[in-house]
């Protein structure tokens, strides 16, 4: 343990003898704390997903999730509630509840059930075991359109970023390696609607999408994200760095136009539409306000709209909530897993997000 | 060798496909030639742009312009620059609730006052980490991936987190009953409820931020720092003269990127707090939102006009955000 | 076959004349070279030819076929790019079949015309791997057996030799005149380095600001270039220019002064000169001798650079530069006066325009 701290808490390339400054307190400090603040809400939440709604109301609430035990006692029609009991004599037993008078509970032992034991209440705490109350997890599926919302969001999600990936590369493709009349126009119009937020424009947006009878679809919740501005601009950015001459030798090659996109471009486009693939499946899964919008009937929400809906009923029923956020955050945290250094230096070096 | 076998399998259907694409587009190509072609694939994308966000951008002053409840804008009866009047009609101009649209303007204190601290917080947060990060660290892409990890989140998930965390129950009255305190519901607090909501939206969106200054700390040449230090220069000193000026570019593009979304900002503090409790978390974005959609008395005209009014903030921030890029680009020609 | 005619081809970009009346007439089997300082418009001119770019007005014909609005497609000519152009994500091997299976050609027949190139290049053993883990002359072979495969008309080749070291740069010219000599089709090829022209072609085309200059064979373009443009450019190092006076004329002779006072007569019939007018000689510097008589060119010494079998001196004649190649080893310092002789040297004579005077 000691030589793990001393390994991780050891300043890179620093003379060993030098001692700690100030600074370096500071920095780890810092670095425990934000590891603690930025990790700590989601393990939490998660943690919490695998309790009884009974658990989940206690307080103070333990990490863990426990369940208290029950037995079923003979002489008796309902389980009984568990407990460990001090006696008298200093000795504890596991006693099982019958009912509670004031500040008296009697109690049975299950093993001998014909007597009755007279326990003050403080002197009895709940045989408790962590178990995972994985139901939280498999009733949403069968009670709720859990599935179903489920499927939209991969729906929207891969739809989204194909038509993405296959748009975008197209008009990137047609604006670095052609010279046309309104290129420039093109790029400009693009350039400059890179900053057009959903906020400044839903209104006259829905009306268009209820004009082309895309309301309660899920293409309404596709297209008008598919032709994002960043892409093109991305995709293009990296276009340009394939040199013309190749376009060259495949049109001496007799490769049609077409070709020369899908055999020569894109193939060498790859590492830019890996990170737009990337970006977009992050942006679509977690697209919220449009879909709220759009969407009206239960079975068509995305998982995101399904969630706030219901953690926004009257009575929430905070153990699928939870569970249900968990599984939202699945891909998300996958992603961050795997793909994490590419997508950090991705937006380091476009500033993009 | 088996994932080449993996992948041609995997697009032996796919090459199939473009092949049969390939026919009608080499006709095309002979009867329009190359600039043709380059027309066909831009065409696509700016179909789709041009429908979905070109032509709502225009309509949108059109429907400022109207009244009524309905969306189709042929059932829409025009009424001039009424809505405007009525987003700015206030018997006194110093207290919202004056307003006829009371709402709107306590929107719109709202969402100043949380740019102003989200904005200035968040970027000082985001400076420290990056500082820090950017020391001779064991790990750091580690540490990195760490004040990263809630910018992928979803701002629904987000919201639920902290709902969770600051409900009565939660794990914030949890740590603080350890120290003796009575468990509270921040949530139902006018006060805590607008901290929470910049606490959280700092929490989801600094690592993003502290990665684009990181990047800016990492392109200051390191001789620099070792000429300092041959002058024997404090490090606080190098601090104000050296890193601060080199970085100031980075720094003013991060504040402006983070100004306007600031502006925009709905879905976690939606999720959230809902808006309330009351009124003190109604954002401007929210406002358009239910103004637009979600009550009875929908007035989509009126959110079309306050969405128009955003939209010019959000204008001179971009402008602002031109400007700045271009007059860093030429410090770095220079 | 591979006849290609150029009649006054001219090409712009909006206000910038780049190409400007070309008439040129390549024969069939012709190993041709496109010469001339960067900007000239020779690589332009190759891709007019090659279908990559439009020509603003005149006539290309292919084999007597006007050729104008033909894609690059369907011209059935190949071209070996200064870059190669090679498709970095795929094999040598997928790189030679591209071209031919846009064509529809049988998979039989691509494996065959592969592995004859591939024979004939001596690349077999890589065409499994990418461009990417071959040296700088492998990819150049490919590049070239890429143009091979396709049995085309007329071989177009941009500058290929010059992103290899000097080495190489010499045994690949020697085996692109092998490999002309052995398939026999009409290459059109591009440099901006003369000994490349020299070595490698049947007929030169000296290109200058989007013009042509000269056309004829290297030995023509050495012995009597055109004008002053194509004297200086053919041939290495380059020609001495000195400015001369007309002083005396006879119908087979003129008597000129260079370097001040001294005289020199050449031999020209037919010329229309008279005295007193001013002309600019032409020496090659390997025409230039030592001589010890002092009635010949007195010059001072700058620079010496010995190179063992020759030795080169950097000179001045009054105030004019003078460069002298001459054969073997010579105890010459900087600062020295020592004598040139131009005697029996071919003598270039060009008027104030730059255009050659006489034969």
């Amino acid at each position: 343990m000691g030589a793990a701290a001393r390994f991780i808490l050891r300043r890179k390339g620093g003379p060993g003898g030098r001692g700690w400054h100030w600074t370096d307190i500071v920095t780890w400090v810092w670095l425990i704390g934000g590891l603690v603040i930025m990790f700590g809400p989601a393990v939490w939440l998660t943690f919490s997903s695998f309790k009884t709604p009974a658990a989940l109301n206690e307080f103070p609430p333990s990490i863990l999730p426990y369940v208290t035990s029950q037995a079923t006692v003979e002489g008796y029609d309902k389980p009984l509630q568990l407990y460990d009991a001090k006696m008298p004599d200093g000795s504890t037993r596991v006693l099982a509840e019958v009912r509670r008078i004031g500040i008296m509970a009697q109690m049975v032992d299950p093993k001998a059930p014909g007597e009755i034991i007279r326990v003050n209440i403080n002197d009895r705490t709940p045989v408790r075991s962590v178990s995972f109350a994985t139901e939280n997890y498999t009733e949403p599926f069968v009670h709720f359109d859990f599935l179903r919302y489920l499927w939209n969001s991969v729906f929207v999600t891969v739809v989204a970023t194909l038509i993405t990936l296959i748009v975008n590369s197209m008009a990137a493709f047609a604006l670095s390696k052609y010279e046309f009349r309104g290129r420039n126009l093109a790029m400009l119009i693009i350039l400059a609607t890179l900053m057009v937020p959903l906020s400044v424009i839903m209104v006259p947006l829905y009306s268009i999408i209820s004009t082309l009878g895309m309301f309660n679809s899920l293409w309404g919740v596709i297209l008008p994200t598919v032709a994002t501005p960043t892409g093109v601009f991305i995709l293009r950015q990296y276009m340009l760095t394939i040199p013309d001459e190749l376009i060259d030798a495949a049109r001496m090659d007799k490769a049609s136009e077409w070709q020369i996109y899908w055999r020569i471009v894109l193939p060498l486009t790859a590492p830019a539409l890996a990170v737009l693939a990337i970006f977009s499946v992050v942006w679509r899964w977690n697209d919220f306000l449009w879909p709220l919008i759009v969407l009206s009937r239960r079975e068509l929400y995305t998982l995101q709209v399904g969630l706030s809906i219901y953690s926004g009923e009257l009575n929430v029923q905070w153990h699928f909530i939870l569970a249900m956020t968990v599984v939202t955050m699945i891909p998300v945290v996958l992603v961050f897993i795997f793909l994490q250094r590419f997508i950090t230096t991705g937006i380091a070096g476009t500033g993009l997000k | 060798m088996t994932k080449t076998a993996f992948s041609s399998l995997l697009m032996t259907p796919v090459n199939a496909l473009m092949r049969i694409v390939d026919a009608p587009l080499r006709r095309l190509q002979k009867a329009t030639g190359i600039s043709g072609m380059a027309a066909f694939f831009l065409a696509p994308n700016m179909l789709i742009f041009g429908i979905f966000v070109l032509l709502p951008l225009v309509i949108n002053f059109v429907y400022s312009m109207t009244g009524g409840t309905a969306f189709f804008l042929s059932e829409r009866s025009f009424v001039g620059g009424e809505q405007y009047a009525r987003l700015f009609s206030c018997v006194d101009y110093l207290d919202p609730m004056s307003c006829q649209e009371d709402a709107f303007w306590t929107a719109v204190g709202n969402t100043f006052w949380f740019v102003l601290l989200q904005v200035s917080l968040m970027i000082l947060a985001s400076l420290v980490t990056a500082l820090i990060l950017n020391r001779d660290l064991v790990a750091r892409s580690f540490w990195r991936a760490v004040f990263f990890f809630p910018v992928l989140l979803s701002p629904v998930v987000v919201g639920l987190i902290w709902k969770w965390i600051l409900q009565r129950q939660g794990l914030l009255n949890y740590i603080l009953y350890q120290f003796g305190a009575e468990p509270y519901s921040w949530l139902t607090d006018r006060t805590w409820t607008f901290a929470a909501t910049i606490g959280v939206s700092i929490w989801a969106h600094m690592g993003l931020y502290t990665l684009i200054l990181l990047a800016g700390l990492q392109a200051i040449p390191k001789d620099l720092y070792e000429a300092a230090e041959m002058d024997g220069t404090r490090p606080a000193r190098v601090f104000w003269r050296i890193t601060l000026p080199l970085l100031a570019p980075n720094l003013l593009v991060v504040v402006v990127l983070a100004l306007i979304k600031a502006v925009q900002v709905f879905d976690e503090v939606y999720v959230l707090t809902g808006g309330g409790p009351g009124t003190s978390t109604l954002y401007l974005t929210q406002y358009i939102y239910e103004t637009g959609f979600a009550s009875a008395l929908r007035n989509p005209g009126l959110a079309a006009a306050a969405s128009i009014l955003m939209g010019l903030v959000l204008v001179v921030l971009t402008l602002l955000q031109l400007g700045v890029g271009r007059r860093s680009e030429n410090k770095g020609k220079r | 076959m591979g006849e290609i005619k150029l009649s006054d081809v001219n090409k712009s970009y909006g206000s910038v004349h780049v190409l400007k009346d070309i008439d040129l007439h390549i024969k069939d089997g012709e190993f041709i070279v496109f010469v001339g300082p960067s900007g000239c418009g020779k690589s332009t001119l190759l891709r007019t030819i090659a279908g990559l770019e439009k020509i603003t007005s005149g006539e290309i014909k292919i084999d007597g076929k006007r050729v104008n609005d033909v894609s690059a497609a369907d011209r059935g000519l190949a071209m070996v790019f200064q870059s190669y152009a090679l498709y970095p994500h795929m094999t040598v091997r997928q790189n030679l079949a591209f071209g031919l299976e846009n064509s529809n050609m049988p998979k039989a027949e691509i494996a065959e015309r592969i592995g004859e190139a591939a024979r004939m290049l001596e690349i077999d053993q890589y065409l499994d791997r990418r461009p990417g883990q071959l040296s700088g002359g492998q990819r150049q072979r490919v590049a070239i057996g890429r143009a091979i495969v396709r049995r085309p008309t007329a071989f177009l080749l941009d500058e290929p030799l010059s992103n290899l070291d000097a080495e190489l740069r010499v045994s690949t010219r020697a085996e692109l005149a092998a490999l002309h000599a052995r398939i026999g089709s009409t290459m059109i090829y591009v440099t901006h380095d003369q000994v490349e022209a020299m070595t490698l072609a049947h007929r030169i085309v000296v290109m200058r600001a989007g013009k042509i200059e000269q056309v004829g064979t290297p030995l023509d373009l050495y012995n009597t270039p055109a004008n002053r443009f194509v004297a200086g450019f053919i041939g290495a190092p380059h020609m001495n220019f000195l400015s001369a006076q007309v002083v005396e004329v006879d119908p087979a002779s003129v008597t000129l002064t260079i370097g001040g006072s001294h005289r020199l007569l050449v031999p020209l019939a037919g010329h229309k000169l008279s005295v007193g007018e001013k002309l600019t000689v032409g020496i090659r510097p390997q025409h230039i001798t030592l001589a010890s008589d002092p009635g010949s060119l007195t010059v001072k010494v700058r620079l010496v650079e010995a190179l063992g079998s020759e030795t080169v001196i950097h000179a001045d004649l009054h105030g004019e530069k003078l460069l002298a190649v001459v054969q073997g080893q010579k105890q010459i310092t900087p600062g020295d006066e020592v004598h040139f002789s131009v005697a029996g040297a071919p003598l270039h004579l060009f008027d104030n325009n730059g255009l050659r005077v006489g034969a």
